[in-house]
C-alpha cells in the first residue's frame, strides 16, 4: 500500500479525472490532488490518485526497480482487477 | 533495465557501502530506524543490511498502516458490515488481517457480509451511487498518503448529496508516531531500543513535506533523512545519517529531492485540513494510546462520519495470544523472536497484521530472509538479489 506507480497522463477528463497509461494498460485515476496536470506528464499513482508529478527519468527508474523487485506485476494486477 | 543494472553492477552501491564502512566509527554503534514499511522491504529485498558494517543496524519502525491498526477498530469494521448491514468497502490489504477470534473481513465476507475490496475511494463512491438504497461505508486506513484521497471522496459525496455514503476514519499521522517512539520508556529510560536517527518516509513526505520533522529532530536531537525507496537512496540516506551522527548534528535532510519538497503537496494538505481535524487520542497497535496522532472528520462533514451515523457497540477485543506484533512495531523485538513465526504463522495463515501486510516486518522476514544461528544469536541472512 505504500507503493505508488509512475504512469503517463494520456487524457484529461471531467471532474478532476484523467486516464493514465502504464505498461500497456490504461486506467482512470483522480487528479484532484494536483494542480495543472498536462497530457504527457508523469505522475505517481497511489490508491487511484495522482500524488505528485515525477520526471520521465524518475518514472523509468521507479518502474525498473519495481519490475526488478517483482512487485510491478502485483501492483498492476491490483489496479486492473479491482476496478471496473 | 538500465537503472537496475546500475544498482546490480553495484558500482555506486559498492562505493556508498565503502563510504559507510569508512565513516562509521568502529567504537560506536549506529541504529537507524526506517519508519516506513516500504523501506523495510527495500532493505530486505536488496540485502542492504548485509552491505553494512556490523555496527550499523536497521531498526524496523511502525510505518505499516495495516499493522498499526488496533484489533478493536477492525472488529468495529466487521460489526458495521455484519451488525448494521452496510456495504463495507476496504482496501485489499486489510482483508486478511485477523481480528478478535481470528475473524477477518474475508471471513465475514465468506459468511455473507457485504464487504467489497476497492482500489480507490472513487470505487467506493461509485458503489454508493449504484446502490442508493444501501448504506455504503468506506473503511479508511493509512498514513498521510491515503488521507487526501479520503478527503476528496468526502467532499465529492457532500457536493453530490450522496447521503448513503460515509467513512469509518482511521487515518493516522507519521510525525506523531515518531515522536511517540522517542518518548517511549523503551527509548528514553530502558535503553532497550536504540535509535540514532530516522530514515524518513518517501511518499508520506511528498505530501507533508520535510518541515513537519523539524520539531522532533530538534527536540529529541535525532537526525532525520528523508529517503527514496530505491536501494541506492537507502544507502545514500544512511550515509547522510552517519555523517550527521558523527558531526553531532540533528537536522532534517532530504535525500529524495527528486520528489519531496520542504512544503510538500499544499493542495492535498488543504483538502485534508478542510475535512479532518486532530483526534485527541488514538490507539495504535504496539504503541498504545498516542495523543494527537490521528484524524477525525470535522463537524461540517459529520453526516459522512460512520462513527456518528452508526452506534458501534463497546466490546472487548483480543489479539492472538503470543503474537509479538506490538513489540515488533515498537522496535523492541524481531519477528524471529516470535514463537509462532514461520511455524503457526505464515503469509498463508497469518496470525497477526505484521505477517498479512506486504509491508509488515514479519512478511519481509519470511519473504526475503533465510535464518541461521550465529553464535547463539538468530541472524537473518539475505538471499542474493534474484534474476
Ligand atoms: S510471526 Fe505472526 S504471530 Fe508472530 S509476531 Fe509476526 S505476525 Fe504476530
Amino acid at each position: 500500500m505504500c507503493l505508488a506507480l509512475p504512469a503517463r497522463i494520456v487524457s484529461l477528463e471531467e471532474g478532476a479525472m484523467a486516464t493514465v497509461a502504464l505498461e500497456g494498460i490504461k486506467k482512470r485515476i483522480s487528479i484532484a490532488l494536483l494542480d495543472d496536470v498536462e497530457v504527457g506528464e508523469f505522475v505517481l499513482v497511489h490508491v487511484g490518485y495522482a500524488l505528485h508529478k515525477v520526471s520521465e527519468e524518475e518514472a523509468a527508474r521507479t518502474l525498473a526497480m519495481m519490475a526488478e523487485a517483482g512487485v510491478l506485476e502485483d501492483e498492476i494486477e491490483e489496479i486492473t482487477e479491482r476496478a471496473p | 533495465m538500465k537503472y537496475v543494472d546500475e544498482y546490480r553492477r553495484s558500482d555506486l552501491s559498492g562505493k556508498l557501502a565503502a563510504a559507510i564502512a569508512r565513516e562509521a566509527h568502529p567504537d560506536r554503534t549506529y541504529h537507524v530506524m526506517e519508519f516506513c514499511g516500504g523501506h523495510t522491504h527495500a532493505i530486505f529485498r536488496y540485502g542492504v543490511q548485509d552491505l553494512m558494517p556490523g555496527n550499523v543496524r536497521f531498526v524496523h519502525g511502525p510505518g505499516c498502516p495495516v499493522c498499526v491498526l488496533p484489533v478493536r477498530r477492525l472488529d468495529d469494521a466487521v460489526e458495521l458490515a455484519e451488525g448494521h448491514g452496510v456495504i463495507l468497502c476496504s482496501y485489499g490489504d486489510m482483508m486478511r488481517v485477523p481480528g478478535t477470534k481470528q475473524r477477518s473481513l474475508i471471513r465475514a465476507k465468506a459468511d455473507g457480509a457485504d464487504i467489497r475490496m476497492v482500489y480507490s475511494t472513487q470505487d467506493a463512491l461509485r458503489i454508493a451511487r449504484e446502490n442508493p438504497s444501501r448504506e455504503v461505508v468506506f473503511f479508511a486506513i493509512g498514513f498521510e498518503t491515503t488521507t487526501p484521497p479520503t478527503a476528496v471522496a468526502i467532499r465529492q459525496a457532500a457536493a453530490e448529496g450522496l447521503s448513503n455514503f460515509s467513512v469509518f476514519c482511521n487515518h493516522v499521522l507519521t510525525p506523531a508516531a515518531i515522536q511517540h517512539i522517542l518518548q517511549s520508556p523503551e527509548v528514553r529510560n530502558l535503553g532497550t531500543v536504540l535509535i540514532d536517527g530516522f530514515l524518513g518516509p518517501s511518499h508520506v513526505s511528498s505530501v507533508i513535506g520535510s518541515e513537519p520533522y523539524q520539531f522532533f529532530a530538534e527536540e529529541f536531537q535525532k537526525p532525520v533523512v528523508i529517503a527514496g525507496f530505491e536501494p541506492l537512496d537507502v544507502l545514500q540516506s544512511t550515509l547522510m545519517l552517519i555523517r550527521q551522527v558523527n558531526e553531532g548534528r540533528h537536522e532534517v535532510e532530504n535525500e529524495y529531492t527528486r520528489v519531496v519538497t520542504r512544503e510538500g503537496n499544499v493542495k492535498a494538505q488543504s483538502l485534508v485540513a478542510d475535512v479532518f481535524e486532530l483526534r485527541a487520542s488514538f490507539e495504535w497497535r504496539g504503541l498504545g494510546t498516542v495523543p494527537y496522532s490521528a484524524l477525525k472528520i470535522r463537524d461540517g462533514y459529520a453526516e459522512f462520519d460512520a462513527e456518528r451515523r452508526f452506534a458501534i457497540s463497546e466490546k472487548a477485543s483480543r489479539e492472538v495470544k503470543s503474537c509479538e506484533c506490538p513489540a515488533i512495531l515498537r522496535g523492541v523485538k524481531k519477528p524471529t523472536d516470535c514463537k509462532l513465526f514461520g511455524t503457526v504463522c505464515t503469509p498463508d495463515n497469518p496470525m497477526g497484521s505484521c505477517m498479512v501486510s506486504s509491508e509488515g516486518a514479519c512478511a519481509a522476514y519470511w519473504t526475503y530472509g533465510r535464518f541461521r544461528s550465529v553464535g547463539g544469536e538468530v541472524r537473518t541472512v539475505m538471499p542474493e538479489v534474484a534474476g
